[in-house]
């Protein structure tokens, strides 16, 4: 009986499942490998090797990687500081930073739009100051920004997290042992906050490869990334859902088959071989 | 003579506006297994954090040999430590944590093989090497910071209530183990610990602190059998502990009746605190000890009873063998010897205040 009501219980969740991500998956993967006539082809999938398609693929991975790594060294010395404050204090400093994770994502964007216009806030404050302007907007350079702003708190908050955890006597004992500031960050902090570090790069990588509201927002159509490319294939004149399907697919294997690699670079480090 | 290995001159450390450490002064003797001892919150680790360097004093100076070491942080310190929670690093196995120190001191690999190879050996851990510490129970975990500790063979080893987190019977075994180690090592130990049999079992000398003082330091022994105050009496072993008055020497009444003792000095007709150790307490037949009273309570405690007996309007713990039924009248009779006289307390910092 109590199993029964148990599994009742997880109904919802199931159900949920069913209808928001296995039934799409389904129905992903059943345009993929389907024409316009319902027959079976393999054209879809492939066509991200097709020049049109792998150049925006490769940027999106590029600009991904540059993203995360950007966000990585910008909020670990950020958690390292804030993990050292007082508990109480440092509540509301995290807060700050993650404050901006509350607003819209699009408001954010639109501001960064504000702020790198080419007579945007930046360039205006850049003349009081009596240097020359930079143009910023529509470029690699504004997506990457905006990219890495908004993600910025997901790489910040888990790695936060398993920074507080390691026990203060944890860092006395190396110290005790002789260690240097520079060997406790390299031997114990960061192996010891490498979970977080995981979670915050899963996080930050994942979502930004297939970004495409950003680009169009800063890059002003004229950067175009795979998640341009797999919105057109929906969304434009000419749709063609099963190239996107398609796509999407490739760009899903891609991320895969990326975290599968990372996870097991991850694993080979694990903090273990001591010098 | 033992000479003096390391000293706190005028040691005042305040947390916020609570003051933990107040002008302390305090020796220690090279190979000796020193104990600080008493009740939470009374300064007991603080103490030990500045001898390793953890923590600054506001005031005040630490001298290791003679020299000042104040400002040296903790890895400038012949000292190691081993901590309350263990703090084993959780993503290196056992070598690679016994290691560690050696590896930052750029020893050989030769060198450090035997040395975590000797560490192991010398905790009962042999063949540890690979394992991982969360594997490991939590007494294995602390002998692994034991042994993580004495491979930089330090001068002094500081121990911050390493057995806390232990079971009792663990307790007892890493006891022994701790004095093997010791007198094995021939270094220093600073042991820091609320549990006074622990303390007892394993010390060569005592520092009884409370509130940030230090209310007497002595052997095991001085500290049990002289007290030198209510605090320390109650504070190490049960007691029976009242009020008296020191009529002359040799002579103090208490609750009404006179009883002999030995100690002398005190003045005439001063009010002092009188202490009774529960197992000197002999019960004899009503009417031939020196006050007579009645058995309220008895409990069988393995090797004693433990009995309640109440005279004068006062309930004495008696421990004794022999059981007197509850209800009972029985007989009260104490030898001279065992009647310890202390001084009531001058201040209010050395009142009783024990918080477990």
């Amino acid at each position: 009986m109590k199993k029964l009501g148990s599994r009742l219980l997880a109904g919802p969740y199931v159900l949920w499942m069913v209808l928001f991500t296995i039934i799409p998956l389904c129905l992903i993967l059943y345009n993929a490998f389907t024409n316009i006539d319902g027959g079976f082809t393999l054209d879809n999938v492939a066509a991200v090797t097709d020049y049109v398609n792998a150049k925006p693929l490769f940027l999106s991975l590029g600009m991904s990687l540059v993203v995360t790594l950007a966000c990585f060294l910008l909020s670990f010395p950020l958690a390292l500081v804030l993990s050292k404050y007082s508990k109480n204090k440092n509540s509301i400093i995290v807060m700050v930073f993650i404050l901006p994770m509350w607003m819209n994502f699009m408001l954010r964007t639109l501001a960064w739009r504000l702020i790198l216009l080419n007579n945007g806030f930046l360039n205006r404050g850049l003349d009081i100051l009596g240097f020359d302007p930079v143009y910023l907007m529509n470029t690699k350079a504004a997506i990457i920004l905006g990219t890495a702003y908004d993600y910025f708190p997901f790489m910040l908050l888990p790695i936060y997290n398993a920074l507080v955890k390691i026990d203060k006597d944890v860092i006395n004992a190396a110290k005790d042992l002789g260690a240097t500031s520079f060997i406790i960050l390299k031997k114990v902090i960061l192996p010891l906050s490498l979970p977080g570090i995981v979670s915050g790069i899963t996080m930050v990588f994942v979502p930004s490869m297939s970004e495409f509201v950003i680009a169009d927002m800063l890059g002003g159509g004229k950067v175009y990334l795979i998640g341009n490319a797999i919105e057109q294939a929906f969304n434009s004149g000419y749709a063609d859902v099963h190239l996107g399907s398609g796509l999407s697919l490739s760009l899903m294997g891609l991320i895969i088959i990326s975290m599968v690699i990372y996870k097991f670079f991850d694993r080979g480090e694990g903090g273990h071989g001591l010098w | 003579m033992a000479k003096k290995l390391i000293e706190l001159v005028g040691i005042t450390k305040s947390f916020g506006n609570k003051t933990i450490l107040d002008e302390m002064d305090l020796f220690m003797n090279e190979n000796r297994f020193l104990t600080l001892l008493g009740p939470s919150g009374c300064g007991k680790t603080t103490t030990l954090r500045i001898i390793g360097g953890f923590e600054m004093p506001d005031s005040g100076k630490v001298l290791f040999e003679g020299r000042d070491i104040t400002n040296t942080p903790p890895n400038g310190r012949p000292f190691n430590t081993v901590f309350q929670k263990y703090a084993l690093f959780t993503h290196m196995n056992i070598e690679e944590n016994i290691a560690f120190g050696l590896k930052i001191k750029n020893k050989t690999k030769e060198y450090i093989k035997d040395k975590v190879k000797y560490a192991l050996k010398l905790v009962n851990l042999d063949g540890y090497e690979k394992r991982m510490p969360d594997s490991l129970s939590g007494g294995q975990q602390q002998r692994i910071a034991i042994a993580r500790a004495i491979v930089n063979e330090p001068r002094v080893l500081l121990l911050d209530e390493p057995l806390g987190a232990l079971d009792l019977k663990l307790r007892q075994d890493m006891q022994y183990e701790l004095i093997r180690l010791k007198n094995e090592l021939g270094i220093t130990f600073i042991y820091v610990t609320h549990d006074q049999e622990e303390a007892l079992t394993m010390s060569d000398t005592i520092v009884v602190m409370n509130k940030g003082y230090i209310q007497q330091i002595g052997t095991p022994e001085d500290i049990y059998n002289e007290p030198q105050n209510a605090f320390v009496a109650d504070f190490i072993g049960d007691s029976n502990i009242m009020n008296g008055i020191m009529l002359e020497d040799h002579l103090v009444e208490i609750f009404g009746t006179k009883f002999q003792c030995v100690d002398e000095g005190f003045g005439n007709n001063k009010p002092v605190d009188v202490v009774v150790r529960p197992e000197d307490i002999v019960l004899t037949e009503p009417g031939k000890g020196i006050i007579k009273g009645r058995v309220v309570s008895a409990i069988f405690k393995g090797v004693h009873y433990e009995m309640e007996v109440e005279a004068c309007g006062f309930d004495w713990l008696v421990h004794s063998t022999v059981l007197v039924e509850p209800g009972k009248e029985a007989g009260i009779w104490i030898d001279p010897f065992n009647i310890q006289i202390m001084n009531k307390p001058e201040s209010e910092d050395e009142e009783i205040f024990i918080e477990e």
